[in-house]
C-alpha cells in the first residue's frame, strides 16, 4: 500500500502563551459557547444591582448629611423663655438687639409667633394659638462662620448678662443623632457593598469551578497537547469575560432603574433635606464603576479559581 | 546521559502505582533511541497505557528516574512540560478529539496552541486531512464521525506538528484490517521521511509483522521484557535517520 508523501506543515514559532486566544477570531473556540439560559449571568446581574442601589443609596446619604451639616455649621438658635407674653416679647426684641451687635453675628431673624404655632399645631393641637401654654420666643441666628463652643458659650453669656432666661443652641447640635443615623446608614451601605462583592467572587469560584469540571477532559487534551495553564486559563476568561459583562450589563440597567424610581419617590416629597442627596457627577461616574469593577472581580476570581485547580493536574 | 549519545527516551528503575494500589509497573529500564519504531505488547491489563502515559507526560512516575529528550523529568518543573509536549504526537487509545470542534480544528489544535500563522494552519491542516483521506469531512464533528474517521483524524493531529516521538495506543482498534494497514503505512511514513520515533501499543500480534524492522517491547504484569534484544542496544546505528534503512 502506497502512501503518498507527508504534507509540509508552517514553521512554528517558540511558544508564546497568548497566540493561542489571539487567533480565536478566526478559530473554532476552544470550549463551547455556554448557553445564555447559565445562571451565572443572571447571578451577577442581581448582585450588581444591588450593589448599584447600596452605591447611590449610601452616597445620597452622604450628600444629603454634608448638606444638611454645611447649611447648619453657621448657624444657632436662641430662645428666650418668659411666661408672661408680654415680658417675653420685650426680652425678644432685647435679645435680638444684643445679637446684632455682636461681630461673629451676620443676620437675626426673630421667628414670628403665627410660625411657630403653625409649626407646634401638628403636636399641640389648639393649645399652640390659645396661648394658655407659653411658647418660648425663637430667634435665627445667621453668623459669618462655624462657630466654636467657646464662641457660642461666649454669645449665651452675653445674652445671658441682660435677658434671663436666654438660651443658645447651635443647630447642628441639635441634629447630631441624625447625623449618626445618617452615617450608621452609610457605614451599613458600604457593609452591603463588601458582602456583595464576597458573594459575587463565591459566585464567580463556583461557576469556574463547575466550568472547569465540565470542560476537564478539553483542558487535559489541551494540556497533552502542549497547551499552556496561561493558555488554558485565557480561554476560561474569555467565557467569564463574556458572561460577566453580560451580568454587569443588565444588572446596572436594573440597578439605574431603581435608583431613578427612588429618586423619583423622594424628589415627590419636596422635601428640602431630601433634595441634599440628589447625586452629583463624581456620584454617578463613581456608580458607573460599578459593573467595570464587577467584571473585574469576576475577572480576577476566575484566574485564581482556575490557576489553582489547573496547579493540581500534570 | 543525553541526545548527543543517541538517546531520546531512558526509563531507570521506573515504578508506578496509583493511590497506595499495588505497582502497575515495576522496574521498567529501557532506552528509546531516535528514529526507531516500537511496538509495545501484552495482555489487557498489562500495563501498556500506563507506561504511555508515562510517555507522553500524563503521568509521574511514582518511583525510578526519565530522562526525555536530554531532561530529567522528575526535576522539571510543571511549567517546562508543555514545550516538552509539543515535540510529542499522541494518538489517545479512545482517540480523545475535542467533541465540539470540527475534523479540521481538532487537527488544527497542536499547530494553534504553539502560536502558528493562522494562514499556515489552514493550509496544512488541509493538506493533513487529504494525507489521512478525509479532506472531505473537515467540517464534521467527531460525534458524526466513524470511528475509523475519528481516529484518523486523531492520527492526523497527532503527526500535524511532525513530532519528534509518536505515541498511539491502540490506533489500529477501531478499524478494518485494510484501513489498520494504511495507518501502520502513514506510522512508517513518518518514521522513514521525517524520522520521528514512534512507539505503538497494541496487543495485535499479527500487526508486529507488518512492519519490517520494528523493535518489541513486551509488558506482562507491569514487568518488561525484550525479545528482539532493542531495549539493551542502539537499533542499527547505519543509516538516516534514527538508524533504520
Amino acid at each position: 500500500m502506497s502512501v503518498p508523501p507527508l504534507p509540509e506543515v508552517p514553521a512554528v514559532a517558540a511558544p508564546t502563551p497568548a497566540a493561542m486566544v489571539a487567533k480565536q477570531p478566526s478559530a473554532a473556540p476552544l470550549l463551547p459557547r455556554p448557553r445564555r439560559g447559565g445562571l451565572m449571568p443572571w447571578v451577577i446581574a442581581i448582585l450588581i444591582a444591588l450593589v448599584v442601589v447600596a452605591a447611590a443609596g449610601g452616597l445620597a446619604l452622604r450628600n444629603l448629611a454634608a448638606n444638611a451639616r454645611a447649611d447648619l455649621a453657621a448657624a444657632v438658635t436662641v430662645q428666650v423663655i418668659e411666661p408672661n407674653p408680654d415680658l417675653r416679647s420685650q426680652r425678644g426684641a432685647a435679645a435680638v438687639g444684643v445679637l446684632r451687635g455682636i461681630d461673629l453675628v451676620r443676620a437675626v431673624r426673630l421667628v414670628p409667633e403665627s410660625e411657630l404655632a403653625a409649626l407646634l399645631e401638628p403636636w399641640l393641637g389648639a393649645a399652640a394659638t390659645s396661648g394658655d401654654v407659653p411658647i418660648p420666643v425663637l430667634i435665627d441666628v445667621t453668623l459669618t462662620r462655624k462657630a466654636s463652643p467657646a464662641e457660642i458659650a461666649a454669645i449665651e453669656t452675653r445674652l445671658a448678662a441682660r435677658i434671663p432666661g436666654a438660651r443658645v443652641e447651635a443647630q447642628s447640635e441639635v441634629l447630631k443623632p441624625v447625623y449618626r443615623a445618617l452615617a450608621a446608614l452609610q457605614w451599613l451601605a458600604l457593609g452591603l457593598i463588601v458582602l456583595v462583592a464576597l458573594a459575587t467572587a463565591a459566585a464567580v469560584w463556583l461557576a469556574a469551578r463547575n466550568a472547569l469540571a465540565q470542560h476537564r477532559e478539553t483542558v487535559e487534551i489541551l494540556h497533552l497537547l502542549g497547551g499552556t495553564d496561561s493558555q488554558i486559563t485565557r480561554i476560561f476568561l474569555a467565557a467569564v469575560l463574556r458572561e460577566a459583562a453580560f451580568g454587569a450589563m443588565v444588572g446596572t440597567a436594573l440597578g439605574l432603574g431603581a435608583v431613578w424610581l427612588l429618586g423619583q419617590q423622594f424628589a415627590a416629597l419636596d422635601s428640602g433635606m431630601a433634595g441634599g442627596g440628589a447625586l452629583m457627577l463624581a456620584d454617578w461616574l463613581a456608580i458607573a464603576a460599578v459593573p467595570l469593577a464587577g467584571v473585574l472581580l469576576a475577572l480576577a476570581t476566575a484566574r485564581m479559581t482556575i490557576a489553582l485547580a489547573l496547579k493540581d493536574m500534570l | 546521559m543525553n541526545e548527543r549519545s543517541g538517546e531520546i527516551v531512558k526509563f531507570d528503575n521506573v515504578g508506578l502505582r496509583y493511590g497506595t494500589d499495588p505497582e502497575v509497573l515495576s522496574n521498567l529500564s529501557f532506552t528509546l533511541y531516535p528514529g526507531s519504531f516500537y511496538f509495545l505488547t501484552g495482555a489487557s491489563g498489562a500495563g501498556k497505557t500506563s507506561l504511555l502515559k508515562l510517555l507522553y507526560l500524563a503521568q509521574r512516575p511514582s518511583r525510578g528516574a526519565i530522562r526525555m529528550f536530554g531532561q530529567d523529568l522528575m526535576t522539571m518543573p510543571r511549567e517546562r512540560l508543555p514545550g516538552l509536549r509539543r515535540q510529542l504526537g499522541v494518538v489517545f487509545q479512545n482517540f480523545r478529539l475535542v467533541p465540539h470542534l470540527t475534523a479540521f480544528d481538532n487537527v488544527a489544535l497542536p499547530l494553534r496552541l504553539a502560536g502558528a500563522d493562522e494562514g499556515r494552519v489552514t493550509k496544512a491542516v488541509s493538506d493533513m486531512l487529504e494525507w489521512v483521506g478525509l479532506a472531505h469531512r473537515g467540517q464534521a464533528i467527531p460525534a458524526t464521525m466513524s470511528g475509523g474517521e475519528q481516529q484518523r483524524v486523531a492520527i492526523a493531529r497527532a503527526v500535524i506538528a511532525r513530532p519528534r516521538m509518536l505515541i498511539a495506543d491502540e490506533p489500529t482498534g477501531n478499524v478494518d484490517p485494510e484501513m489498520a494497514l494504511k495507518l501502520l503505512r502513514l506510522f512508517e511514513a513518518l518514521n522513514n521521511r521525517v524520522g520521528t520515533t514512534v512507539v505503538v501499543a497494541t496487543h495485535d500480534v499479527h500487526l508486529l509483522k507488518k512492519v519490517p524492522d520494528s523493535l518489541i517491547m513486551r509488558l506482562s504484569k507491569g514487568q518488561l521484557s525484550d525479545p528482539t534484544g532493542a531495549l539493551r542496544f542502539p537499533p542499527r546505528p547505519s543509516g538516516a535517520p534514527g538508524g533504520r534503512a
